[in-house]
């Protein structure tokens, strides 16, 4: 297990240098000046022009910047924005709400996917079956933005029950719309991964074997279909925390949270580099340290995965 | 040796022909010709309702981007402030926008750059990974693990996010062509990851073996062999995938990194008709109904073709 862990680790090693490096590439060695961006219309004074450049090692070549960056994020010193703040501190105020909205989607999603998909999966083909289908087809093809801009216009200006934006220091109801809406497309492919597995593993031997040894039909549907059926959700769940830090962008910007997304968003726009790397850099962490932990949990459920 | 067949104290039934399934391989025709794996697929296909229901949604929608002028006679970009968010009228069945311009001749007209911008990435994409996972699935060794390496670095990197980034230097001169490269750059690692797996699979078959023992070069086994037989799992990818770059081009529009403001996109028309939530929800609900309703029909196509080219996972 140490062995394994040790292993994994190390191959991360060079997926998280690559992206880093992609990124700063992208951001800093694409066209486009920051330090004249910085003054808008108004002239540059060359001297100001060639100290600001010297502050944030502008004047450096690209893979120096970059190593500089490296250096530095070691010691979660992520240096300053453009406009002067910490980056460390704008992250630091939009993280926590990034993390309660993400979570709030991923109980929604996991609660309510695993519970439609269980239910589809035994009744296959009665209606409330196909009920579920649509819905969750529905919810697939519909893009985020626009289930988000519905459930302002139903929840928030039709019914007036839930906020329809949220805004710097959101609550628990402020965050309830904008989490199912973030949740919902997960939720849906949840609900047809639950389906197919359930109704697969139904008509394996293993439970013929299980229900003629006479187990109850509550046994056999806990201990044998349900655990193996949640193999593949655990999976997709757990890469799905990470993506749903990083799909925030959409349901923030909607419902105008000040976390991660309208972070990610508004320093692109505003060409703050220094945080879109920095950014990126930790949803990248936590992306990797969610598939580990997702690995490791397989050996719980699934005895027959060993790690050699 | 002695009597197998009956063991002391035991005595076997044997049941008559009739009562068992076997039957039904005396019924098999084997004098027909094989069928290939590809007839196999275009009959389970053909008698998937969901196949005929989204095939001939998809024949309507490429019709309608082929030729919008058939379905309305007025210019998607004429628009006068008077008529702003006015509601349906008699030759404008769902009204005008904020800007005055009729709704229904810009879903129609929004058609077309969906489903460009749609193909022509997933038609990139898939050649861009086939390409670089056929290498890597087909030489091995150094070159594949600098392959798959490349490959994680992409896949870490969230595609909208990447986008974005990207797009966002070409703002004001944005075109599809350029959306279409960035998605292409961004999109290629989940079927670079499913060809090589594919190509590795094929690989190893004999009918490879049997073929290089004939003489054939590895270029023309690659060619001629393997990757007809690893094509399965990659069209399955593809067909999946053109819902997601529509989807990715809405949601870019959207964002306003998008095409250029004089192409009509249903993601820029939502977008501003975001502002008109309170007023007139209709102009918001109109593009979303048709972007939803091309998605759905490229997805449930995906489902379909997935059930008919890979059994093991039906989902209906």
């Amino acid at each position: 297990m140490g062995k394994y862990l040790l292993r994994r680790v190390l191959q991360v090693i060079p997926v998280v240098l690559g992206t880093t490096l992609l990124v700063y590439a992208l951001v800093f060695a694409l066209p486009g000046d920051p330090v004249k961006a910085m003054f808008g219309d108004k002239p540059v004074n060359p001297a100001v022009a060639a100290q600001i450049r010297a502050e944030y090692n502008l004047d450096k070549p690209f893979i120096v910047q970059y190593f500089i960056f490296l250096k530095n994020a070691l010691t979660l010193d992520f240096g300053k924005t453009f406009s002067g703040q910490l980056v460390i501190d704008e992250i630091g105020r939009a993280f926590p709400i990034t993390i309660r909205l993400a979570l709030m989607a991923f109980v929604f999603e996991a609660v309510f996917g695993i519970i439609f998909g269980v239910i589809s999966g035994l009744k296959k083909g009665k209606w409330y079956d196909t009920v579920i289908l649509i819905v969750s087809l529905l919810l697939i093809s519909v893009p985020t933005f626009v289930t988000g801009f519905l459930g302002q216009y139903l929840f928030g200006i039709k019914w007036s029950i839930l906020p329809v934006t949220a805004g710097n220091d959101p609550t628990f109801i402020d965050l309830l719309l904008p989490a199912m809406v973030l949740g919902s497309v997960s939720m849906a492919y949840i609900i047809r991964l639950t389906r197919s597995e359930i109704s697969s593993n139904i008509a394996e031997d293993y439970v013929r074997t299980a229900r003629a040894k006479g187990m109850s039909n509550r046994q056999v549907m806990l201990r044998h279909v349900l655990r193996n059926s949640l193999i593949p959700v655990v999976t997709y769940l757990g890469q799905d925390i990470a993506a749903l830090m990083g799909g925030a962008m959409i349901s923030e910007t909607i419902f105008n949270i000040h976390g991660v997304g309208w972070l990610t968003y508004q320093s692109i726009l505003k060409g703050e580099g220094n945080l879109v790397v920095s950014i990126v850099t930790l949803l990248m962490l936590i992306f990797v340290v969610c598939n580990l932990i997702v690995d490791l949990l397989y050996a719980a459920l699934d005895p027959r995965i060993r790690y050699a | 040796m002695t009597d197998m067949t009956t063991l002391p104290g035991q005595e076997r039934y044997v049941a008559p022909l009739d009562e068992t399934p076997l039957q039904d391989v005396d019924k098999l025709d084997e004098t027909a010709p094989a069928s290939s794996m590809w007839a196999d697929a275009w009959r389970t296909l053909r008698r998937n309702p969901m196949f005929i229901i989204s095939g001939l949604l998809i024949i309507f929608i490429v019709i309608v981007a082929l030729f919008p002028a058939l379905f309305t006679k007025q210019n998607p970009n004429y628009c006068t402030l008077e008529n702003s968010l006015g509601p349906a009228a008699a030759g404008h069945p769902m009204g005008f926008d904020f800007q005055g311009c009729d709704v229904y001749t810009r879903v129609v007209y929004g058609t077309r750059t969906s489903l460009s911008v749609g193909l022509c990435a997933t038609i990139l994409v898939v050649l861009l990974g086939t390409i670089i996972g056929a290498i890597a699935g087909f030489f091995g060794g150094w070159i594949d693990s600098v392959l798959s390496r490349l490959t994680d670095i992409f896949l870490a990197l969230p595609i909208l996010l990447g986008a974005i980034v990207v797009l966002q230097m070409f703002k004001t001169n944005s075109s599809i062509w350029k959306i279409v490269l960035v998605m292409a750059l961004f999109g290629w690692t989940s079927t670079a990851r499913i060809a090589r797996g594919a190509v590795m699979e094929a690989k190893n078959l004999e009918f490879n073996t049997a073929s290089t023992a004939l003489g054939s070069s590895p270029m023309r086994n690659l060619f001629r062999h393997i990757l007809p037989n690893s094509l399965a799992p990659i069209i399955v990818i593809g067909t999946t995938s053109l819902a997601t770059y529509i989807v990715l081009e809405a949601t870019l529009s959207f964002l306003g990194v998008g095409l250029p403001s004089t192409t009509v996109s249903w993601g820029s028309d939502i977008s501003q008709a975001q502002t008109s939530l309170m007023t007139n929800p209709m102009v918001l609900f109109y593009p979303s109904a048709a972007l939803a309703i091309t998605v759905l029909s490229f997805i449930m196509m995906g489902d379909a073709v997935k059930d008919a080219l890979d059994p093991k996972s039906r989902t209906l």
